[in-house]
């Protein structure tokens, strides 16, 4: 086939760029290295618009045994054991067809987990989505959320592994464009890591799991631009998960490691056969060279091109030993998969594919891998929101919270984590809602890891590097507050087209938010993953970067948010805080009772919000706090209102001393602040001295009722019957 | 009082049944694959949760055929505990070796919920060490969980004394709140909640070691579960 002009541009590839392959190649591409490069080079899998600023994020730490480049991050948690983990996105494909594009997007995660020998436990997610009440989308919205609820459940679910937490976000840009960003964590010995790198020429090079067929071919490229009138249509780009094939994978892989015949390993994921082929011979500085006609093919007549650029889920690719390669047949046999030798590893460095023993594709690896055109895009300023508001901001804290507590980004979102199986492998250590952040406990080290997940795509629209930089803050203070040491962190970052200046503006300064705050918590970033292009029709969604952050702990009961008993002292770690008009236009006030956005996002000082945290971390794991949350979404009036929703109802009456307007004080979001009840206020006193923070007891655990007051005035009362089914029941018409 | 855990390809329960068993009850406990012929020595044996051959077609509906399953069922006719969890209740329906059906949750999706129920007969050996008018907490997580059955054997169960427990607050719409049941020899019961999850302080309930220690207790005192209620 002719390589036209046309041709190049339907690959996505520029005219530069094409002239670059010509340069690397000393020849045209064939019709089948065209389309290896476009894959290669595309935006999903080169990072090419974002690696330059990629490279600003810390990513080393003490505890750091593999960064970014791998297909996860691995930290040591000591008894000699480490975790995997990473967060993707799956959001083109989960617009597209939101059950299996979620489904694919979990077990996508799942395998970059397990190629590395570590046992997935852990799963959350970060959701985002058009408003469910949205006049005209709203059915839609309401078809994607459940598509998407359910694709994840199915694939979890049957696979075993528990979905303990995450978040799930309303917002009209999002409409066209949901966000499905999937964590996922497992666990191994230390000395059981795998990575997918390629050695010893001569070595067998062997195909694992479903047979390869016509399903998401291009899907890197689809991820990899903007979405049309036409995008309905790709569907066929989206795959077909099975997640028992992935179990039956999962056990089989771990088993077949341990026979100590894999030299490397990798899942083919984006991008599939092509991928994972020339990342292993780069990443090990050797050739492979494989036989397409020994690929197992679900359908006939596939071409070298089709073969090369499908993405059919469930596969990996493996390095053996040469001469153990029966162990390892042995094994796979064993669990009922298709295992195939298709290749060798070659010295010359180059991708060689054949195809009826014909070479239809030969490129070096390193240059097709890790040199591709990388872009410093030009970038101006953030796109910019009017300052002040400009209008008068109502003021009435009794009828506000209510309406807050069943607003979509706050309101309980039981109707979707019960369809999770959150309990498998028991380890589990609380139920979604009950802590800030998730645990589960490593029955082998008796050590527990907390998680998190946080993004806030208001904030970050209104300031890119404050938004991001409160992301890690609240992160980080959702796993102090159950008391864990954060010590490391995975980003996903959902932008709009890289190719517009303002938003090139908005990752820029997104990541260098990301950077300083993570430099000043000590969670260097050890992976993550990169989703641009996410518009539609020319309509962008908010900057959304999404931080995961993982903690240590000792296993023990955790602080669970809910207030325990009666006649406890509350106490407001970190005082009422401050926060001008300017500072709260993007509260969840603002948006769901002035339904404006404008201004700044609330104020950060890290220095004092490492103090709160490390304040919080000595009062939990003291044992001083019967009940502990941190303030976030709704600021204070919400945070009280969550602690009063368990089981025998508890509440508070609180009195604020502070020269703030009435729904300012009750409902900004300014950051470093934790409510706490305890028996012991004054050891409590003493730990947050030790740490020069505030720590004022504004009030007293009361039963049925929360009462907020500020200089003796009431702001409010409410019954926390009444609050909780306002909370548990708004969800309910949208999870269909 | 020595456990075997059956190993479906699709299994994923089968590691917390090992834990819970081994760990938690400090008895030995080892894994049995699906195409085994025998079960080797045990004295129980349990079908884990999971979704076994990926619960293609219907739950349960393949892995009756496995190998294992006939190994199984001889274990069963010589008087063997066997303990169906979740999806091994499904299997065991599905083999025969318990009455009834189970259909879609009556609202269509999984739930994952720790919920309240109730041990139905003091009267067998996997419920012997729970008080009946005891409430019991223990989770259930499953798509499939709506026990169904025709009148004549609801009824039947009901005067047998065959139901090993009830829901509280019935989460699927099962007929008559029932969420496990017993065979007329009493040695094998199914339940779709899962005790294996309540067996750990850290977990939050410890209510499903009853039906272990139960187990314990009729292996020390088997002459007492010898006693068949009759209709």
């Amino acid at each position: 086939m002719t390589i036209t002009p046309d041709l190049i541009a339907q690959h996505q590839l520029t005219e530069g760029e094409y002239r670059k392959i010509v340069g690397i190649l000393g020849r045209e591409p064939t019709y089948t290295e065209l389309g290896i490069f476009s894959v290669m080079w595309s935006e999903h899998c080169s990072y090419k618009s974002s690696r330059v600023h990629l490279k600003k994020l810390p990513t080393r730490g003490t505890l750091v045994v593999q960064g970014p480049g791998e297909n996860a991050g691995i930290v040591d948690i000591g008894g000699g054991y480490v975790i995997a983990f990473k967060i993707e996105s799956h959001n083109h494909p989960s617009f597209i067809e939101p059950f299996q594009g979620a489904a694919t997007g979990v077990g996508g995660i799942l395998r970059d987990i397990f190629t590395m020998g570590a046992r997935p436990i852990a799963v959350l997610d970060s959701l985002r989505f058009g408003r469910l009440d949205d006049t005209k989308n709203g059915p839609r919205n309401q078809r994607i959320l459940s598509g998407v609820v359910s694709g994840i459940a199915h694939y979890g679910n049957c696979f075993g592994v528990p979905t303990i937490g995450g978040e799930c976000i309303f917002e009209p840009c999002y409409s066209a464009n949901p966000l499905v960003n999937v964590f996922a964590l497992g666990v191994c010995r230390k000395e059981e890591v795998f990575y997918a790198k390629a050695a010893g020429v001569g070595n067998p090079v062997i195909y694992v799991g479903a047979r390869t067929g016509r399903d998401g071919i291009h899907g890197a490229s689809m991820a990899s631009a903007e979405f049309t009138e036409e995008s309905k249509q790709k569907r066929p780009n989206v795959q077909v998960g099975d997640p028992f094939m992935e179990k039956l994978l999962l056990e089989a892989c771990i088993e077949a490691m341990r026979t100590g015949a894999i030299v490397g390993i990798q899942d083919m994921g984006a991008a599939g056969l092509t991928c994972s082929t020339c990342e292993m011979g780069s990443r090990g500085e050797v050739g492979i060279e494989i036989e397409l006609d020994r690929v197992p093919q679900r359908e006939t007549g596939m071409t070298p091109y089709e073969i090369m650029l499908s993405e059919s889920q469930e596969r990996m690719l493996l390095v053996a030993d040469k001469g153990r390669e029966g162990e390892v047949f042995q094994v796979f046999k064993k669990w009922n998969l298709e295992a195939a030798e298709i290749g060798f590893v070659t010295g010359d460095g180059k991708l060689r594919v054949r195809h009826h023993g014909q070479v239809v594709a030969e490129i070096p690896n390193r240059e097709l891998a890790d040199e591709a055109p990388l872009y410093n895009r030009p970038y101006t300023v953030p796109i910019q929101a009017r300052q002040a508001p400009g209008f008068t901001i109502p003021a009435d804290v009794q009828s506000a919270l209510p309406i807050l507590l069943a607003a979509p980004d706050i309101c309980s979102k039981r109707g979707i984590w019960e369809q999770y199986d959150y309990q498998v492998r028991t380890n589990t250590l609380t139920r979604p809602e009950q802590t800030d952040a998730a645990i589960v406990r490593i029955k082998e080290t008796g050590a527990s890891i907390a998680m998190s997940l946080d993004g806030n795509g208001r904030y970050c629209y209104l300031s890119p590097r404050e938004g991001a930089q409160l992301a890690v803050a609240e992160c980080c203070r959702n796993l102090s507050t159950v008391g864990a040491e954060p010590v490391a962190a995975t980003n996903c970052l959902n932008f709009g087209n890289p190719e517009r200046p303002e938003i090139m503006a908005q990752l820029v300064e997104a990541i260098e938010g990301m950077s300083d705050a993570c430099r000043a918590f000590n969670t260097p970033i050890t992976g993550g993953n990169v989703s641009l292009y996410n518009e539609t029709l020319g309509e962008g969604i908010y900057p959304t970067p999404v931080i995961g952050i993982v903690g240590l702990m000792k296993t023990a009961a955790p602080v669970t948010i809910p207030f325990k008993n009666p006649g406890r002292s509350v106490i407001l770690l970190g005082g009422p805080g401050g926060c001008d008009e300017t500072r709260f236009g993007g509260t969840q006030y603002a948006k769901e009772i002035v339904k404006q956005l404008w201004g700044l996002p609330p104020a950060l000082d890290l220095d004092r919000e490492k103090r709160v945290q490390s304040a919080i971390r000595e009062i939990v794991v003291a044992g001083l706090a019967e009940s502990a949350h941190d303030l976030s979404d709704g600021g204070l009036a919400v945070a009280l209102a969550e602690c009063s929703f368990g089981p025998a109802g508890i509440g508070a009456q609180v009195d604020l001393s502070s020269d703030l307007r009435p729904e300012v004080l009750a409902f900004h979001e300014a950051p470093s602040r934790v409510l706490l009840s305890t028996a012991n206020p004054n050891k409590v006193a003493a730990i947050a001295e030790k740490y020069g923070v505030e720590a004022p007891v504004v009030g007293i655990t009361i039963e049925r009722e929360i009462e907020i007051r500020q200089r003796s005035v009431t702001l409010g009362t409410w019954e926390t019957k009444a609050l909780k089914a306002a909370y548990d029941h708004a969800l309910e018409k949208g999870v269909g | 009082m020595k456990f075997g855990v059956i190993v479906f390809p699709g299994s994923n329960c089968d590691h917390d049944a090992f834990y819970a068993v081994g760990h938690n009850l400090g008895q030995p406990v080892e894994y049995i694959w699906h195409d085994s012929a025998t079960l080797g020595n045990v004295d129980a044996v349990i079908l884990p949760g999971g979704f076994a051959y990926g619960d293609y077609l219907r739950c349960g509906a393949i892995a009756k055929f496995s190998p294992v399953m006939r190994a199984v069922r001889a274990f069963a006719n010589s008087g063997g505990l066997v303990l169906g969890i979740c999806n091994g209740f499904q299997i065991l329906v599905e083999a025969g070796l318990l009455p009834g059906a189970l259909i879609r949750n009556r609202g269509l999706k999984f739930i994952c919920r720790e919920l309240r129920l109730r041990a139905a007969t003091a009267n067998s050996p996997f419920t012997r060490a729970a008080q009946t008018d005891r409430v019991l907490r223990m989770p259930i997580a499953h798509g499939e969980g709506c026990y169904f059955a025709d009148d004549r054997t609801l009824d039947e169960l009901q005067a047998e004394d065959r139901i090993a427990f009830r829901y509280l607050d019935n989460p699927n719409g099962s007929l008559r709140d029932i969420a496990g049941v017993l065979n007329r020899e009493r040695n094998v019961m199914g339940m779709m909640p899962h005790p294996e999850r309540a067996a750990d302080p850290l977990m939050g309930s410890t209510d499903g070691l009853a039906v272990f220690h139960s187990m314990l207790m009729s292996q020390a005192y088997p002459s007492a579960d010898r006693t068949t209620v009759r209709a």
